[in-house]
């Protein structure tokens, strides 16, 4: 019953672009990276919504300072957070949901996959060209439901992040297993804190090692998307909810956010052409 | 919206969990709701700095399933588990240090966990109760990020026994202690003893002109502030050293590779408060001797 008022719905019928945003790794940047993918493509002139499905530590709403805002009901559903006056990018995400913002969400697997099932179902997105999974680090409950949830709307694929260094290739390897295995498309891999250029001495730092990201690229067959440096502008835009993208169009981490939309931009149009 | 899912297991099987690991001495769980802020890390090098002193001996458990760090940054990567007749073996990286990973079970580092809770739970069951621990002063479990199944399994598992507390780790900016502040209502709410917080990554001092630059910048006032806020003992900061991630990644001892650095006189002042409040805190029968 509940399914076929789901699909009578059909919320999701009206997206053009579903991605996912995957990582074994946790801490590599998975939330980052959707947050700037998605400014970006806003700024390319696209409507973009984020589903949040991170349910135990929820870093999207407060990336784009929403983190107050509550989740209201209309007929379709549940309607998602709008975080401009344009409504060009909307978020759905437990965080909404929370009566107090420390509440801990101790769950374990079966209830987070009805609520994630209920967040593909449920959330009236209207018409977007893309919508951006952010996921939890793993391979596990909401993973397997995400993937499962999204099957029948056809997703373009999944964007893989990773830090250089080997104990965090090391599990993104293992996701890319799990792309396989469930039949995922990997759109490309990106390197995030990749090099820390001294703002004092222009010194370049391999924090966290270098190249990791680009080699597992190359040794998987597939794309590439770029490195994106450690940039203290980008975690403080990100920690005050401001649209770096706009505002620090100068900072080391600036192209490369940019080119990894222009990238998965490309791919779409080459592939609708 | 919180809920604390399982609370009763069976008799039989609580009374063979306190049986095997009667011998252990003192638990400490390594916790964090944010992934990749440091717990492996601080993990390996706590069961390093512990079994500095070779009359002790330790015990660490990786608990993460999906993405397990252990092997590797213990050197022991490709190694197997073995089977004896009191159970699976640990891997041993000295006499007196013993690890167990899933990644010991795995047969190559492509291959991925896909499960979801009911079989982690089982695997983290099979850890406690069938891996020969032995005669054990400190266990020391990492966890993976977040306040799920493998957080409240190794909780309800260890009640059989005992756990001293939790070593919380995060790093400075608000997007992390977001998380922290929820792991920290974690552990009141399943009666978990908070040791104190690490922060990691605190702060980057440039190899060639020796200035600080705040990387993951502490907006709402760090680990310090939070503890503050919430009663906690802060146990101390590390500052992020490029060297720590590559001795990690080398499967070296960072504390015996740079044993100079702020990084790591930091780390062993923590090393040292986590076990003086061990030895305050020892199980009950031992302080009637």
């Amino acid at each position: 019953m509940e399914e076929a008022a789901a699909a009578e719905r059909n919320n999701l019928g009206g997206v053009r672009y579903i991605l996912l945003v995957l990582s074994g790794k946790g801490g590599v940047g998975k939330s980052t990276i959707s947050t700037e993918l998605a400014l970006s493509l806003r700024h390319s002139g696209k409507k973009v919504g984020i589903l949040d499905v991170d349910l135990c530590g929820p870093s999207i709403p407060r990336m784009f300072k929403v983190q107050d805002s509550d989740v209201h009901q209309c007929d379709a559903g549940w309607v998602p957070v709008f975080v401009d006056q344009e409504k060009s990018i909307s978020l759905m995400s437990i965080g909404f949901l929370l009566e107090k913002p420390d509440d801990a969400v101790v769950w374990r697997g079966p209830k987070k996959n009805a609520l994630i099932k209920q967040f593909v179902a449920d959330v009236a997105w209207g018409e977007l060209d893309f919508l951006i999974v952010d996921t939890p680090p793993g391979t596990s409950d909401e993973h397997i439901s995400t993937v499962e949830a999204l099957r029948p709307y056809k997703p373009l694929g999944a964007i893989l992040v990773t830090t250089p260094q080997a104990v965090s290739v090391g599990d993104v390897r293992r996701e890319l297993t799990f792309c396989k295995k469930t039949g995922l498309r990997v759109l490309g891999i990106v390197e995030n804190m990749s090099g820390f250029v001294c703002p004092h001495c222009s010194e370049c730092t391999n924090i966290f090692s270098k190249g990791g990201g680009e080699e597992l690229a190359k040794h998987a067959g597939v794309p590439f998307l770029g490195s994106v440096p450690l940039d203290p502008q980008l975690s403080q835009s990100l920690e005050d909810g401001r649209d770096f993208i706009q505002e620090f169009p100068k900072s080391s981490a600036f192209p490369a956010l940019t080119r990894i939309a222009q990238q998965i931009l490309d791919g779409v149009s080459q592939g609708s052409s | 919206m919180a809920e604390v899912a399982g609370g009763g297991q069976p008799e039989a099987e609580a009374a063979e969990l306190r049986e095997r690991l009667r011998g252990v001495k003192h638990t400490v769980v390594v916790l964090s709701g944010k992934g990749g802020v440091g717990k492996s890390t601080f993990s390996a090098l706590l069961a390093h700095g512990l079994a500095a002193d070779g009359g002790r001996q330790v015990a660490l458990l990786d608990v993460d399933i999906c993405g397990p760090s252990i092997p590797k940054m213990m050197g022991l990567e490709g190694e197997q588990v073995h089977q004896s007749g009191s159970g699976w073996s640990p891997v041993y990286v000295e006499e007196n240090l013993g690890v167990m990973s899933v990644g010991f079970l795995l047969s190559s580092p492509d291959d991925a966990v896909i499960w979801r809770g009911p079989k982690k739970n089982g695997l983290i069951k099979q850890f406690l109760r069938d891996v020969d621990w032995g005669e054990v002063d400190y266990l020391i479990v990492d966890t993976p990020p977040g306040t799920s199944d493998e957080h409240l399994s190794i909780v309800q598992y260890l009640s059989a026994s005992h756990i001293d507390g939790a070593v919380i780790i995060t790093t400075p900016q608000e997007v992390s202690l977001q998380d922290v502040r929820k792991e920290i209502n974690f552990c009141h709410k399943v009666k978990v003893p908070i040791i104190g917080v690490v922060e990691n990554m605190s702060g980057f001092i440039c190899p060639k002109c020796k200035k600080e630059s705040q990387i993951f910048p502490p907006t709402t006032g760090g680990a310090e502030k939070m503890c503050q806020n919430l009663n906690v003992s802060l146990l101390g900061k590390v500052p992020l050293d490029p060297q720590i991630g590559r001795s990690c990644d080398r499967g070296q001892s960072f504390l015996s590779e740079v044993p100079d650095s702020p990084a790591a006189s930091s780390y062993r002042n923590i090393i040292q408060r986590v076990q003086e409040y061990c030895d305050q805190h020892r199980p009950q029968e031992e302080k009637t001797i």
